[in-house]
């Protein structure tokens, strides 16, 4: 099940594996997107804090992590094909894949019911 | 502050664009996507509302010399219809703003300035007329722009022309009705294609776009402040508040070309002649960046060495391609130079090459 952050970003539990992306609306927001500028795989991301950027063609924008730990691996697709994330936000177009070091920390994060209410409420 | 509005506002809203503040006004950033409607204009046409563009209407005996005094350019070598780009600077040589001179007769003048600097340059016309013998008006709110831009755009507004738009060169304006309205109609543009701007009175304006949506079918698109962008950054068009400001000069912005040294007398002179002589010390530049986008404001590096900063930057969507304008210490401008630029806090390698990026249809005089 997907959970998402206030700062548009979801994560979805795999085992101990969260897979993260930027929401539906965030690159709506965003339009284009023309670059990811991906983090680094093995490096340890902190719940909150930002680990890489979406750049559309306007701007570049921080995407910060759902959850804290160890990224495992990144969507290397993104390299070639940023515009994934238009198409496919919270499919194809993930960005990390987080061994996570607190599943408890997926209890802070919104439920789609609760994202969508704020999303809407935000407008 | 309340945002302003141009006459196709609710157009806008209409078509779902997505809307920004952009100078005061609110203005469409794109309908559907920057790079589609960035596409269409170089492969058929756009049509943008540029309404909020800034007209300023100089008229009387001293026209000429005055317009000549505030620009670098020079209408006095202009024929009656003919239009020239020019930087308006400061004495100090700074820029002003930018605007195109079109040139209606030896007593009429019609400068067009960027919106959000409007009120700034009509203060500043008005403080230089001491000793010339001319009126000055800020006529913005009896204006509305519409830029119809791209290879197809003459056949394509030849439907509903009533002039010979084939008659109307690169840089010259006639009068005439399109849509059945009275129009200054020029071949002029801010995207690299070839295309035509109209100006006219605000309440035909909501008119004129449906009928050019209507007859251009799929060949044409409405087009945001996102696309007319990437389309000038592409051709190298200059943007005001970014590439140029009241901190550089023509002669670093690589605007040489739009300086009358000739002319007896204009503000800035000076500077601009003694640059001229001992060569500018920074200079605007292209860059192809090698990973990631610079933005503008990004810092420019020699190694440890500052030596300048990025002033427009994107992917270009025709050459797919990170590309950025940015002012670099003199000796760095050589074509093929290699510095780095601070791209979120990681430096990465930035080459210098030959501006303009890309040249599309643009006629040449």
């Amino acid at each position: 099940m997907k959970k998402y952050l206030k700062t548009h970003e979801w994560a979805e539990l795999n085992g101990k594996i969260a897979t993260v992306g930027i929401s539906n609306h965030a690159q709506e927001q965003l339009g284009d997107v023309v670059y990811v500028n991906l983090p680094e795989v093995g490096k340890t991301v902190k719940a909150g804090e930002v680990f890489c950027s979406v750049e559309s063609v306007k701007s570049a924008s921080d995407v910060y992590a759902p959850v804290s730990g160890k990224i495992k691996e990144v969507n290397k697709a993104l390299e070639s094909t940023p515009e994934l994330i238009n198409k496919s936000a919270e499919g194809d177009g993930w960005i990390a894949k987080i061994e996570v070091s607190n599943p408890k920390e997926f209890d802070n994060l919104l439920d789609k019911d609760a994202y969508d209410k704020f999303v809407k409420d935000s407008e | 502050m309340e945002l302003k509005k141009t006459p196709l506002w609710s157009e806008h809203k209409r078509l779902g664009a997505k809307m920004v503040e952009f100078g005061g006004w609110e203005m469409p950033l794109q309908y559907t996507s920057i790079i589609e409607e960035h596409k269409t204009v170089r492969e058929s046409a756009g049509i943008f509302d540029v309404s909020h563009m800034g007209e300023i209407l100089v008229e009387g005996p001293d026209t000429l010399r005055f317009v000549d005094k505030l620009i670098t350019n020079s209408v006095s070598k202009l024929k009656n219809g003919e239009i020239c780009y020019s930087p308006m600077c400061y004495e100090n040589a700074t820029i002003v703003d930018d605007l195109l001179a079109y040139r209606f007769s030896e007593t009429k003048v019609l400068l067009v300035v960027n919106a959000s600097n409007t009120d700034k340059d009509y203060e500043w016309i008005i403080s230089q007329k001491h000793g010339y013998n001319v009126n000055v008006k800020n006529l913005s709110k009896d204006y509305a722009q519409i830029a119809f831009q791209g290879p197809k755009a003459e056949q394509i507004l030849k439907k509903i022309s009533g002039v010979d738009l084939s008659k109307i060169s690169f840089y010259t304006f006639t009068l005439g009705q399109i849509n059945g309205i009275n129009c200054i109609v020029s071949r002029t543009g801010y995207t690299g294609e070839d295309g035509f701007e109209m100006y006219f009175q605000p309440d035909a304006a909501v008119a004129l776009w449906r009928k050019l949506i209507e007859i251009g079918g799929k060949e044409v698109k409405p087009c945001g402040l996102g696309s007319r962008d990437t389309l000038r950054f592409e051709a190298t068009y200059m943007l005001y508040g970014n590439d140029i400001d009241d901190t550089t000069t023509p002669l670093e912005a690589g605007l040489g070309w739009t300086v009358d040294f000739t002319k007896p007398t204009f503000n800035g002179k000076e500077v601009l002649l003694r640059q001229k002589e001992n060569g500018v010390s920074k200079r605007l530049r292209g860059f192809e960046i090698d990973g990631g986008i610079a933005r503008h404001g990004y810092e420019i590096f020699d190694g440890e060495k500052k030596i300048g900063h990025i002033t427009s930057g994107t992917k270009s969507p025709t050459l797919n391609k990170s590309l950025a304008l940015g002012y670099v210490e003199n000796q760095y401008s050589k074509i093929g130079s290699e510095v780095l630029v601070d791209v979120h806090g990681k430096k990465v390698k930035a080459t210098v090459v030959k501006t303009p990026f890309y040249r599309g249809s643009v006629k040449s005089k």
